[in-house]
Parts: C-alpha cells; sequence; structure tokens
C-alpha cells in the first residue's frame, strides 16, 4: 500500500520532468506560428532552421569550441590527475584550491572574472578567449574523473614496471595511459558536454563574432518565443539525449569491466 | 624523492599555469576592481580607491535583492527536496536493472540544456502559452492569466531545472542504505513510519546536505530562469551582476556584487564540508 503511494508519487514527479521537455518536442512539429493549439503537422521549422546561416555559424563555432576545450583540458587534466594521483607534492594543496574552486563557484563569477581579466589585458573577446575561459573551468571536472579512476587503479602494476627497469615515462606511457584510457576518454565527453552546453561563460567572453548554439538559443529566445526555437531545442534535446547515454555506456562499461 | 616531486609538478606545471591564469588572477583583478570608484573613461581600468561599493551592497535596495536571492533559492531547496527524496528513494529499492534505467530518466533531464529546460516552462506558461490556451479553450477563463514573468515563474523554474541536482546525490546515498537495518526495524516491531524516521532518515542526512548545498548554490547565483522568468522587478543576485558588467557598466559594483556571491558560496561549501566531517558523513 505504502509502496504503491510512493510509486504514484515518483511517476508525478518523473512527470513533472518530462512533460514540458514532451510538449516542447510536440509543439516543434506544430503549423501554427503564434499558437499553442495544434494546427496540423509541418517540418517547416526544421527546414527554417537548416536554411539558416546563423544557426550554422553557431554551430561551428560551438564544435570547434567543445572539440579544442575536450583535447585540451582532457591533455591537461590527465598531467594534473596523474601528478596528483601518486605523489604527496610540497606545495599540492595550492593547486587542490585552485582546482577546487571552478567546481564550487558560481558560473557567473567566473564568467565576469574572465571579461575583467581579458578587458584589463586589452584582448579582444573571440573564439580564443571563449576557449582559453572553458578550458580554465571545466579542466576540474575532467581531473575529478580522473582521480576517481586513478584511485581504483592497481599501484603494483606501476611498481612491477619500476621494478622490471622502467623509467617515469616508459611507466606512464606503457602502464598507466593505457589501463587510464577509458577514464581518459570520460573525461573527454564529460568535458565536450559540459563546454557544448555552457552558456554562461560563453555569455561573458565570447564577444560578437563567436556566438556558440546556447547563446544563439539565447538571443532567439529574447527575441521572442517562436517555432524555430522549438525546433532548434529539440535537437539540443536529442543531442544532449544521445551523449547522456553515451557517457553511462562508457563509464557502466568500464565499471563492468573493472568489477570482473 | 626530490625527483619525485619535480617530476609531479612539471606534469603539474600547464594545469597550474593555466589554473592561476583564468581563476586566480580574474578573482584578484576582481578584488581591486571592488575597491576602485569606477572605470577610468574610455578604459576598463578601475580608478581611484573606496569602500564605497561594499558599502552600496548593504543599501536597502541591494540587500533586498541579497535576501529575495536567498529566499527563492531556500525555497528552491526545500521544494527540491520534497518532490527529489520519495523520487529518489523509489528508485534506490528497485532491483538493479530498473533501478539503473529509471537512474538515467533522472540524468537526462540533468545533462540538458539549461536554457532548453527554462525555456520549455516558458511555452507553458506564456500568455499564447499551452496552459492558457488550454483554459481558455476549456472556458475556466476568458483573459490568459499572467503565468510567466513573475517572481512564481522564477520559482517554478529554479526548482524545475534544480530537481536533477538533488535526486543524484540523495540517490547515491539511499542506494548503499542497507536493507537488513530496515528489515531489523521491523522484526523490532517499529512500524514503517518509525522506521523510516529513525533509520532512513538520519543516515540519509548526508545525501540530504549534499544536494541542499549543490541546489542552493546553484539557485543562489542563477541567472537564466530569473533572467528569462522573471520579470523586470523579479531580480536575483546574477541579474545585478550581470547588468553591472554588461548594462550599466558599474564594473567596481558588479565586482563587488560578484565577490560577495563567491564568500557567501565559499562559506556555506566549506562549513558544510567541515560539518559532513564532524558528523561523520564523509565519503569512504
Amino acid at each position: 500500500m505504502k509502496r504503491n503511494w510512493l510509486k504514484g508519487y515518483a511517476w508525478a514527479t518523473f512527470a513533472f520532468l518530462y512533460i514540458p521537455i514532451l510538449i516542447l518536442m510536440v509543439l516543434s512539429f506544430n503549423a501554427s506560428r503564434i499558437s499553442s493549439v495544434w494546427q496540423g503537422f509541418t517540418l517547416a521549422w526544421y527546414i527554417k532552421l537548416w536554411n539558416s546561416s546563423l544557426l550554422w555559424e553557431a554551430v561551428r563555432n560551438s564544435l570547434i569550441i567543445s572539440v579544442a576545450t575536450a583535447v585540451l583540458s582532457t591533455v591537461i587534466g590527465t598531467l594534473t590527475a596523474l601528478a596528483l594521483a601518486r605523489n604527496r607534492l610540497p606545495g599540492q594543496i595550492i593547486i587542490e584550491a585552485l582546482l577546487y574552486l571552478p567546481v564550487v563557484l558560481p558560473d557567473i563569477v567566473l564568467g565576469v572574472g574572465a571579461l575583467v581579466l581579458f578587458s584589463a589585458m586589452g584582448i579582444k573577446l573571440g573564439l580564443t578567449t571563449l576557449l582559453a575561459t572553458h578550458v580554465g573551468t571545466i579542466l576540474s571536472y575532467v581531473v575529478v574523473v580522473l582521480r576517481a579512476r586513478l584511485a581504483d587503479m592497481d599501484e603494483s602494476l606501476e611498481e612491477a614496471a619500476a621494478d622490471l627497469g622502467a623509467g617515469r615515462w616508459q611507466t606512464l606511457w606503457h602502464v598507466t595511459l593505457p589501463i587510464l584510457a577509458p577514464g581518459i576518454l570520460a573525461g573527454a565527453l564529460l568535458a565536450f558536454t559540459l563546454s557544448l552546453d555552457d552558456f554562461i561563460l560563453s555569455f561573458f567572453t565570447a564577444g560578437p563574432g563567436a556566438t556558440t548554439l546556447p547563446l544563439r538559443v539565447y538571443s532567439m529566445v529574447k527575441t521572442g518565443i517562436t517555432p524555430e526555437v522549438n525546433a532548434l531545442s529539440t535537437v539540443l534535446l536529442l543531442m544532449t539525449g544521445i551523449a547522456t547515454a553515451l557517457f553511462a555506456k562508457l563509464t557502466g562499461d568500464s565499471a563492468e569491466k573493472e568489477s570482473t | 624523492m626530490k625527483g619525485r616531486a619535480s617530476f609531479g609538478w612539471l606534469l603539474l606545471s600547464p594545469g597550474f599555469l593555466w589554473l592561476v591564469a583564468l581563476v586566480a588572477a580574474p578573482l584578484v583583478l576582481m578584488i581591486f576592481y571592488s575597491l576602485s570608484v569606477k572605470l577610468a573613461p574610455g578604459t576598463p581600468w578601475p580608478q581611484g580607491f573606496t569602500l564605497a561599493q561594499y558599502r552600496r551592497l548593504i543599501d536597502v535596495l541591494y540587500l533586498r535583492i541579497f535576501l529575495r536571492s536567498i529566499a527563492q533559492a531556500g525555497a528552491a531547496t526545500v521544494l527540491s527536496l520534497a518532490l527529489g527524496y520519495p523520487l529518489a528513494y523509489y528508485i534506490a529499492r528497485l532491483p538493479k536493472g530498473k533501478r539503473e534505467r529509471l537512474l538515467l530518466l533522472v540524468i537526462i533531464p540533468f545533462w540538458t540544456n539549461f536554457l532548453v529546460r527554462t525555456y520549455a516552462w516558458m511555452v507553458l506558461l506564456r500568455a499564447q502559452g499551452v496552459i492558457n490556451s488550454l483554459l481558455l479553450y476549456v472556458g475556466l477563463i476568458r483573459e490568459p492569466l499572467p503565468l510567466l514573468y513573475n517572481e512564481w515563474a522564477v520559482q517554478l523554474g529554479l526548482v524545475y531545472t534544480m530537481l536533477p541536482l538533488m535526486i543524484l546525490p540523495l540517490y547515491s546515498n539511499l542506494e548503499k542504505l542497507d536493507q537488513r537495518l530496515l528489515d531489523a526495524a521491523h522484526d523490532l516491531g517499529a512500524s514503517p513510519a518509525a522506521a523510516f524516521w529513525q533509520v532512513t532518515w538520519p543516515l540519509s542526512r548526508p545525501g540530504v546536505f549534499m544536494g541542499g548545498l549543490l541546489v542552493f548554490i546553484s539557485a543562489f547565483g542563477m541567472f537564466i530562469v530569473p533572467d528569462l522568468m522573471g520579470g523586470s522587478r523579479t531580480v536575483m543576485i546574477g541579474n545585478l551582476i550581470q547588468n553591472q558588467f554588461l548594462g550599466a557598466r558599474n564594473w567596481p559594483f558588479g565586482a563587488a556584487a560578484a565577490l560577495a556571491l563567491t564568500v557567501v558560496v565559499l562559506v556555506l561549501a566549506l562549513g558544510a564540508e567541515r560539518a559532513a566531517r564532524l558528523n561523520g558523513g564523509v565519503k569512504p
């Protein structure tokens, strides 16, 4: 009896989470331009999106930034995680604090901070400033993922390599990194998704020439609620769904592998 | 040993430099800005020295924005706990395969773009939106209700966008709950309600704490939801900061507000961590 009550409550909460999103998706196929009442099925809004050069520019910028952020923050994040995992370094607390800040501080603080920095140094806002800011923030999340991986890793393998005469770099390259590979991939995917999804940091550091997809959505929403935004939102929703499922599969698979 | 440390710092240096340049340096710069009088005309550089920006923060007008942000973030925390706890508990007690599938249903909204989730509610609430159209059609109202662009809409938007952030830590806590404890409580004659309040709830407090902290901090510094769903008068601290930097171009005051937000968030986060450690609720 109590179980039924709980089940009902839980599914009502799921409904609360999903109904707005589902309605949005349905309305992206609605023929009416202004009303929310169903007027028939159309793909017109998707076709309009497809033909919009502004949108393609945003897609291009978003992909450049997300891929570059994923690569840079994964490479740098892996090095950082490796350095922190095995050593007690003098002054380690400083980097721990620096890594902690982007995770805990609101994005708006990091965003205006970066804006102030670039302006004070006379650096023009654009794709480069956007990339630098994304890496600075997202790096911390990659490090968190990789440190968790490294903590689970069997240290004796590295010790064995060292005993067999491998140098530090050899051990790193031939032993540690291959074992860490699934974690690195998961970190890269996380960085890609966080960067693709980011609005606030981009809002303050992108400048007029570097509009990303979320920035484009924002300016469209600000100018008016139109079916094109519904369509674009639906596309973004599907992209997120795929990325999430991929990430879940990737981390789930490697977790299974470890437990066997 | 010394060689090991220098090897470590060699690996660390790119990350360290990046973080110093893009996290530490901006915060230090903002301290300078917040202590200045204004931007030197025609430049992005601060001019003069004053504490006036911080005094202005405790002006009634701005203090009210601060308090309103606290109230709305607090309400969002309580409401998302009320909605999220039963859901997290329900998922955590399911058999393993089903559990993972339902958990994915929580993770997908969590990863869905914030703007999109906020926008979905605008579609529902606006004057020609789904809810108003429905009510008009049924004949319950004659004119559209002003559902969007007010603080209730903001509150709803906050709860909606924050809910997954509450559920995930709650779930990972409740999942670890040992069923045998509940069986024991039952065998000793505890009613389900008593078992919940005396066993489950106390043990889940670290999860509640963590979820509550995440939701409160994120809602407190929120910009998108009040910006899109609030009216011109519903301003939270995030909007205030954005406006000082991009609208009013009063960077010194904006920097002071951003640093005040930073301090509140850091005090909360570090305090919570300390409290969790003292309670023994620290992660293994």
